[in-house]
């Protein structure tokens, strides 16, 4: 199972703690978690990546076991830790202000 | 026995506050969406246990919320297991915050840039849903205006959205470019004489009329001079804050400029300044008597720079005569050391006798008059910055 850690307003949204596991088929990519995620939670659909083009929103970062990944293809195999379950992949909102 | 709820969004959740018709004890619930900015919640014209709300975030994009109890649950239409199209995975699709522009040949042009403050062109950007417009006559109709300004419409309880094209594709969409506060569409007005007419207005183009139900539109600001712009008096480019309709006489149209409060008495073919003797003409509320299409209220502000009452006191002035003759309403406001802002979409009245009027300000009061303004009191204090109020009258 693929660990996603949430931040706050999306875990209200979503109505679940802060981790949740996800069934990943195929290749462990950035792409392919969010489209799990997604399609567990409808609810985040638009509010990590755009509804259309699927890009990364602006204000949104990705972390996986202790690297910045957010500037990473969504088509890159994400690091051992992550496909493995032993580290979560983190989407975190960028800190700009409140 | 009638009751009175008043929608508030924040910038920090929503709050609902209940009364019954004597409008005197007050619950206060919420926040609701906690830690969002809620731009506008609004209920349903024929369904009072329908409400919609926009819940935003710079970060994670645009919310719809509806409640079909009053207020008491919520869901995001479409996004769980028995609302929805399901999607090729079986899935719901999640759709009701998905607002995309129609740069479609067939039923809009392909319009992608406005103006930017600078002059150059940019790119038409979704931001949020900043206003929601319940249709007069149908529960699953809505009317969602956004920033980049353009008007949105829901058929479906707010499911699915689709864009009303024609507005930015009138000729000078183009040209339109931001108000300091973003390129938003805050107003829509529904005539009740005539359900083919919508107005809309948009900071900063100015205001605009439909008469066929959004499909063609035309820029209604003749009589609007505007010395922040390059022509004071171009047909599009005015600062409009809000207009407000009464609906006994759909052709009266009162408005509150960026400066300027105005009126028109035809539908907005033209319109006149009716700003008379209030201290400052600079303001964004501005709404009509329930009961009394010529009484009309706004809360005037210092200055575009300022953004505060004059002289430190909050003010509501009335006009019993439809503009140019105003009086200040005190009694329960705050008379010294006050330094709020009360927003463009944060004013409302009731249906009950005598009319209630209320507002929220950016200091987290919402203020109550049960007796057409005479006096006030704040229902609550602390809230966060107001951004909406609106009011249900439910019998």
């Amino acid at each position: 199972m693929i660990r996603v850690v949430l931040p706050l307003h999306l875990q209200t949204l979503a109505t679940c703690g802060r981790e949740v596991e996800l069934r990943v088929e195929g290749t462990v990519t950035q792409r392919s978690v969010l489209d799990a995620l997604e399609a567990r939670f409808p609810m985040l659909r638009g509010t990590v990546r755009e509804h259309e083009t699927l890009k990364r929103r602006p204000r949104v970062r990705f972390f996986a076991d202790g690297e910045d990944v957010t500037h990473d293809s969504p088509d890159k195999v994400l690091p051992h830790a992550i496909v493995s379950g032993q580290q979560p992949f983190m989407i975190v909102g960028a800190i700009a202000g409140g | 026995m009638t009751a009175i709820r008043i929608l508030v969004g924040t910038r920090k959740g929503a709050f609902i506050l209940n009364s019954d018709g004597e409008r005197k004890k007050w619950s206060v619930d919420g926040p609701l969406f906690a830690g969002w900015e809620v731009y506008h919640v609004n209920a349903s014209a024929v369904d009072p246990n329908r409400i919609l709300a926009s819940q935003t975030s710079s970060w994670f994009g645009q919310i719809i919320q509806r409640s079909d109890d009053g207020g008491k649950t919520w869901t995001q239409p479409g996004s769980d297991s028995t609302a929805g199209k399901p999607g090729a995975n079986g899935m719901p699709q999640g759709e009701s915050n998905k607002f995309v522009y129609d740069v479609s040949a067939a039923t809009g042009k392909p319009l992608t840039t406005h103006q930017w403050y600078d002059g150059t062109q940019h790119p038409w950007e979704f931001a949020r849903v900043w206003h929601l417009e319940p249709s007069l006559d149908d529960p699953d109709t809505w009317y969602a205006g956004v920033e980049d300004a353009a008007l949105f419409k829901t058929t479906d309880g707010g499911v699915t959205w689709h864009e009303l094209a024609g507005l930015r594709g009138h000729d000078s969409g183009a040209n339109w470019m931001p108000g300091a506060g973003g390129m938003c569409l805050h107003t829509i007005a529904l005539d009740p004489s005539n359900p083919k007419r919508i107005f809309c207005a948009i900071s900063a183009a100015g205001a605009f009329r439909s008469d066929d139900g959004g499909d063609t539109w035309k820029p209604i600001n003749k009589g609007l001079h505007s010395e922040y712009i390059p022509n004071p008096t171009a047909e599009i480019g005015h600062c409009v804050h809000r207009i407000a309709i009464h609906p006994t006489n759909p052709n009266i149209l009162y408005m509150q400029k960026h400066w300027d409060v105005l009126r028109s008495d035809n539908g907005g073919d033209s319109w006149q300044e009716v700003s008379g003797n209030l201290p400052s003409d600079f303001g964004f509320p501005i709404a009509v008597h329930a009961h009394e299409p010529e009484t009309i209220y706004v809360v005037p502000i210092k200055s575009d720079s300022l953004h505060y009452p004059p002289d430190g006191k909050l003010r509501v002035y009335r006009s019993r005569s439809g503009g140019n003759e105003w009086e200040a309403l005190t009694k329960g406001l705050p008379q010294e050391h006050c330094y709020v802002n009360v927003l463009r979409d944060a004013m409302a009245v009731d249906q009950a006798e005598p009319c209630g009027i209320y507002f929220g300000t950016t200091g987290g009061q919402v203020y109550a008059s049960n007796d057409s303004g005479d006096s006030w009191n704040a229902i609550v204090r602390d809230l966060p910055a107001v951004l909406s109020v609106e009011v249900q009258t439910i019998p």
